[in-house]
Order: C-alpha cells, then sequence, then structure tokens
C-alpha cells in the first residue's frame, strides 16, 4: 500500500465483490421473507373470505341462529346475535383490562424500585404466555362453579389475558418518553401523578392504543374461556345482559364447525370473515382515534 | 419584597453599552475581555438580601459524594454564576436548590439549604411546593409536545391558578421576550420553534407560575451565539424581579450575566475519591480579576479546564 493513488478505493475493485455479494443476499433475504408473510396474511384471509362468502349476505348480518332440526324448508339464519354478543363480550373485557394495564405500566416504569419492576415484569412475560384455556379453567373453578355461566365471566377471563399485553406494550412506550419532559413538568410544581396524566401519558397514547388492539383482536378471536364461561346460551335469542351467558362469534364458529351440516360449515367459515372485519374495522378506528389525540396533543392541524 | 435600592443597576445595560465605559481593571485576566467586567459593582456596596444560605452541603450519588462541604449565600435578584470544570457537581448543586434530585435514587444530602431561613431538607417541606417557588430552566430545551399557549398555560392550571389564563400566557411571554414572535401562532406546536426560541419558551413555561427564584443549568449550552445573546439579556431583565442562578461552562458568559460567580472545582478525598468542592465565591469582578485561589487563577485564566 505504499504508493497507491488516493483515489485507488473508490473504484469497484476484485476485494469488494464479495461484500456486494454478501448484501445482496442478506437484502434478497429480508425482502423474501417480508414478502412471505404478506403471503400468508394474503392466503389465509383470502380463503376465509372465499370459504365463507356465500353465506355472508344481509340476513346473515340481521337474523339469529336458528335450530334447525333437518327436516322442512330451512329458515333464514344469521348470526345478528353472536356479533352482538362478541361486542358486548369483548367491550367489557376492554373496559377491565385497559385501566388495570395502563395502572400497572404507570407502575412499573414510573413508581417501583427498579429490581421490583423487573421482577413482575417478568412475570407480566410469564403471564403473557399462559394458555386461554388454563384461564378459561381458572375463572371457571373461581366464579363459574356453583354461580353459573355470565358473559361478564367471559370478559374477567379475557381480560386477564389483555392485562400483561397491555402493559407491556405501554410499558415500552412509557419508557421513550424522555426523562426531561418529567422534570420540565416537576420543576414547574407539578406532582408527580399530575406530571404522569398530563405529560407523559398523552405522550404514549399512540402506543397504548396500538397494545390495546393488539390485545383485543387476540381475545375477540379466544375459544377457549368463552367454553367455560358462556357456552350455554340460546342460540336463537339476542340476549344483550352480560349476566347471563351470551353467543358469541367464536362460539358459533366452534359449534357450528362441530356439526355434520354443510351450511353450517359455510357460515362458520363466514363467520370468521366477520370477525377478521369487525378486528380490522376496530384497529383502523383505534388507529385513527390516536394519530388524532396526538395531533391534537402536538397542536398541528 | 422590599424594593431594595441598588446602587448600581446593570440590569437594563445591555453589553454593548457597557462595552463603552473601559477602564482597565488591575488584574491577570487574559481569558476575560476586562471591559465585560467593568460597570460591575464592587462587592462591597451591593445591597444584600440572603435567598439562600448553604451551609456544609453534600450531596451524594449511593456512597459517593458528588459534592463535598459547600456553604455559601446567595443573594436576592442578583444573578449568581456557577461556574467550575466538568464534573465538579454543578449541576448536582443546582438542582438541590429546588430539590430536583429527588427523583433519582440514592441521592441524599447533608448540610442545610435555608431558603428565606427555611431549611428546604426539613421534614414537613413539601418538594412540589419547593419547585412552584423555585423554577428551573434546563440544559436543553425541553418544551412538551404540546402547542405553545398549552406549554405556558400548564404551570398555571395544574396550580388552580386559572383566572384570566392568557393575560397570564401573554405576560410570560412578553416576559421572557418572546411574544411578538409567537403572538400569531399560539395554537401552534411548540416543537416548531427555533431551538432559541425554544428556549425562552421554557423560561416563560417557569416565569407563569409566579416564582421567586429561576435556577438556570446551562442554559445557552446548546444554542447559537445569537440566541445565546438572548437568553443573557433576558437574564438582564429578569433580575429586576426574579433570584437568578446560573450553571455555565463558558466564562464570558459569566462575566456578563452575573453580579457574583461560585466557582467549583474538583478535589480529590483521603481515600482518592473525587468530588466538588466550592473553592471560591465572591463577586465577579473579583473572581475574574483578583481571586484569591490559585486554581481560581488558573480556571479563568484559561490554564486549565
Amino acid at each position: 500500500m505504499s504508493a497507491q493513488a488516493p483515489t485507488a478505493d473508490l473504484f469497484r475493485s476484485e476485494h469488494m465483490r464479495r461484500r456486494r455479494i454478501v448484501n445482496k443476499v442478506v437484502e434478497g433475504v429480508a425482502t423474501v421473507a417480508a414478502l412471505a408473510a404478506v403471503a400468508v396474511l394474503i392466503i389465509v384471509v383470502s380463503s376465509v373470505v372465499r370459504s365463507g362468502w356465500d353465506a355472508i349476505n344481509l340476513d346473515f348480518f340481521t337474523k339469529n341462529q336458528t335450530l334447525y332440526s333437518g327436516f322442512g324448508p330451512r329458515p333464514a339464519s344469521g348470526i345478528a346475535n353472536a356479533i352482538v354478543g362478541t361486542l358486548i363480550i369483548i367491550g367489557i373485557a376492554i373496559l377491565m383490562a385497559l385501566p388495570v394495564g395502563v395502572a400497572t405500566a404507570i407502575y412499573l416504569n414510573e413508581l417501583a424500585p427498579r429490581k421490583l419492576a423487573n421482577v413482575l415484569t417478568l412475570a407480566f412475560d410469564v403471564l403473557n404466555g399462559v394458555p386461554a384455556i388454563v384461564l378459561g379453567i381458572f375463572v371457571f373453578v373461581f366464579v363459574v362453579v356453583g354461580h353459573g355461566q355470565a358473559a361478564w365471566k367471559a370478559s374477567f377471563a379475557l381480560a386477564i389475558l389483555m392485562v400483561p399485553m397491555i402493559a407491556r406494550s405501554t410499558q415500552e412506550v412509557l419508557a421513550l418518553v424522555p426523562a426531561s419532559m418529567r422534570e420540565a413538568s416537576l420543576a414547574l410544581g407539578a406532582a408527580k401523578w399530575r406530571t404522569t396524566l398530563s405529560i407523559v401519558l398523552p405522550q404514549a397514547v399512540g402506543g397504548i392504543v396500538t397494545g390495546a388492539t393488539l390485545a383485543t383482536a387476540r381475545a375477540a378471536g379466544e375459544t377457549a374461556p368463552l367454553l367455560f364461561t358462556t357456552a350455554l346460551y340460546s342460540a336463537d335469542t339476542m340476549t344483550y345482559d352480560p349476566r347471563q351467558p351470551i353467543p358469541s362469534i367464536p362460539m358459533f364458529i366452534f359449534t357450528s364447525a362441530e356439526q355434520p351440516d354443510p351450511v353450517l360449515h359455510q357460515q362458520a367459515w363466514g363467520a370468521a370473515a366477520v370477525l377478521i372485519g369487525i378486528i380490522l374495522i376496530a384497529s383502523l378506528i383505534a388507529r385513527w382515534f390516536a394519530d388524532r389525540s396526538v395531533q391534537r396533543l402536538k397542536g398541528e392541524r | 419584597m422590599t424594593d431594595v435600592n441598588y446602587p448600581v443597576d446593570v440590569s437594563v445595560q445591555k453589553p454593548e453599552e457597557r462595552t463603552e465605559q473601559t477602564e482597565q481593571p488591575a488584574g491577570l485576566s487574559q481569558a476575560i475581555d476586562p471591559s465585560l467586567l467593568a460597570a460591575k459593582p464592587p462587592a462591597q456596596t451591593l445591597a444584600r438580601d440572603r435567598v439562600f444560605s448553604i451551609e456544609n452541603l453534600t450531596a451524594y450519588y449511593g456512597n459517593s459524594p458528588a459534592i463535598s462541604d459547600v456553604s455559601f449565600e446567595i443573594y436576592q435578584r442578583m444573578v449568581t454564576a456557577i461556574i467550575g470544570p466538568s464534573g465538579c457537581g454543578k449541576s448536582t448543586f443546582i438542582r438541590c436548590l429546588n430539590r430536583m434530585n429527588d427523583v433519582i435514587s440514592g441521592f441524599r444530602t447533608d448540610g442545610r439549604i435555608l431558603y428565606h431561613d427555611v431549611d428546604l431538607q426539613g421534614r414537613n417541606i413539601d418538594p412540589v411546593g419547593v419547585r412552584r417557588r423555585i423554577g428551573m430552566v434546563f440544559q436543553r430545551p425541553n418544551p412538551f409536545p404540546k402547542s405553545i399557549y398549552e406549554n405556558i398555560a400548564y404551570g398555571p392550571r395544574i396550580l388552580g391558578l386559572k383566572r384570566d389564563l392568557d393575560g397570564r400566557v401573554e405576560g410570560a411571554l412578553r416576559r421572557a421576550a418572546l411574544w411578538d414572535e409567537v403572538k400569531d401562532r399560539l395554537k401552534q406546536s411548540a416543537l416548531g420553534l427555533s431551538g432559541g426560541q425554544q428556549q425562552r419558551l421554557c423560561i416563560a413555561r417557569a416565569l407563569a407560575v409566579e416564582p421567586d427564584v429561576i435556577l438556570m443549568d446551562e442554559p445557552a449550552s446548546a444554542l447559537d451565539p445569537i440566541a445565546t445573546t438572548r437568553i443573557e439579556d433576558l437574564m438582564h431583565e429578569l433580575k429586576r424581579d426574579y433570584t437568578i442562578v446560573v450553571v455555565t461552562h463558558n466564562m464570558q458568559q459569566a462575566a456578563r450575566v452575573a453580579d457574583m460567580t461560585a466557582f467549583f472545582s474538583i478535589s480529590r478525598g483521603e481515600e482518592g475519591q473525587r468530588s466538588g468542592v466550592l473553592v471560591e465565591y465572591d463577586d465577579t469582578k473579583t473572581i475574574f480579576t483578583q481571586p484569591k485561589d490559585t486554581r481560581t487563577e488558573d480556571y479563568v485564566t484559561g490554564r486549565f479546564g
């Protein structure tokens, strides 16, 4: 390397070739992996929609399920009461899980001593991995046995599932709020709770909504806890009372798929498509709401 | 708040005006333009009302002291500068004055900090109340990601000062010399302001809760020279109504803005642990022209630090 021209390194050369190839390979693998993930999503959604498409019509959304005996003309049936039931169960579950999850995250990130916070965080990660059926049995043993089933008990089981997810995702976004924001607020004579509520939480709204949406999406499709808590419903009536067992989309899918009836199979696919649609719409609304509140916070129009 | 009549009021003079009346001070300052110091009133002629009396203050992070045995007094409606090399505990010290270090786990202090003769570390003292009276401006501008208006209104709102909030916001922005620049865009994000404007916004935010003292921790270190000048001019204006304590790395800045200057340095204890100590405290002119301690002399003449 004695008398090399200062521009020598600028030209494409043989010993740089390997680097270029490695670079291309890595880029290629990453791109293929991303495309594969999207492809799987498209295949799953499209096959669900294709299989259920013929079941989806106006009656499907407006009529309740029917108890068809297999004789005589088949009455028009739908999943109206299951859709309403799922919305009620999930709605109550969010009302239970969101405040607890966010409060837990605030405790872990803002208040708890570091060591305790680490232990609790680990505990939540473990709870996050507990299968839904275990939570279902837990709720069954403690609140269903001897008291009967009820929709709110399903919500309770799902809330147990959602709390660690919401808490962990909220905790992560709270940690991203700069310490200088907390200092600025404290230095104005704001108490800690005030700083957390007025300064820290609003900056974390986007992440909280994302976490809550993910948790909701997961809970909305869970069937196991529902089996224990809200399975003994009357399928042909609309029920709004969460103190009663009420029908739900996952339970409808589960029970219909077990029947030796191709029409019900098709309706099960249709119900799955509706569930995906509900989750998609809920995610978009949550996203839009979060974006709007972030913008309002920043004072930009 | 008695109306003390200062023999020489530097606060209304702009730096460039002061440079005209140059007289060569007898001293050794080579790093500092002597003209900066010319108009400073001699120490003994300044009327002094104590705001803080710091008595044997030692502050620890865990077991190691960050500052050791600091004692001095800070006077009302003056700018007091804290200067010294990196790691000498300047920031630790200033954050003790409004109990900002409370949020750091493992932090504790020995000694006393008397604020108008009340011990700030006392058992029945509410740190939240302390910070309401003793405001703080930080090294990096840290406006909330809210509108300009909401940034200022936040403090008064949480303290229940909700009457005439618009007037209060305007007053704070005017005192921070920012009103004319932002009056047409109060609803816009504070993050759209320049760094210098953001720092003045942070000063306005601190003023909006009507503090008695304003602590500034290297308020201009992240700013360009023009923005720095504006902050310094602002300090001259503000000291008519407020007591200001400013930490600075910049000796010229201390010479320009401060009435009193405290020089901190690093000392090694018996076991070799480093901690910050107060080397010398005097009126700024004396610190920069006739320091009594050779360490101060070395520092202000640029021989170390």
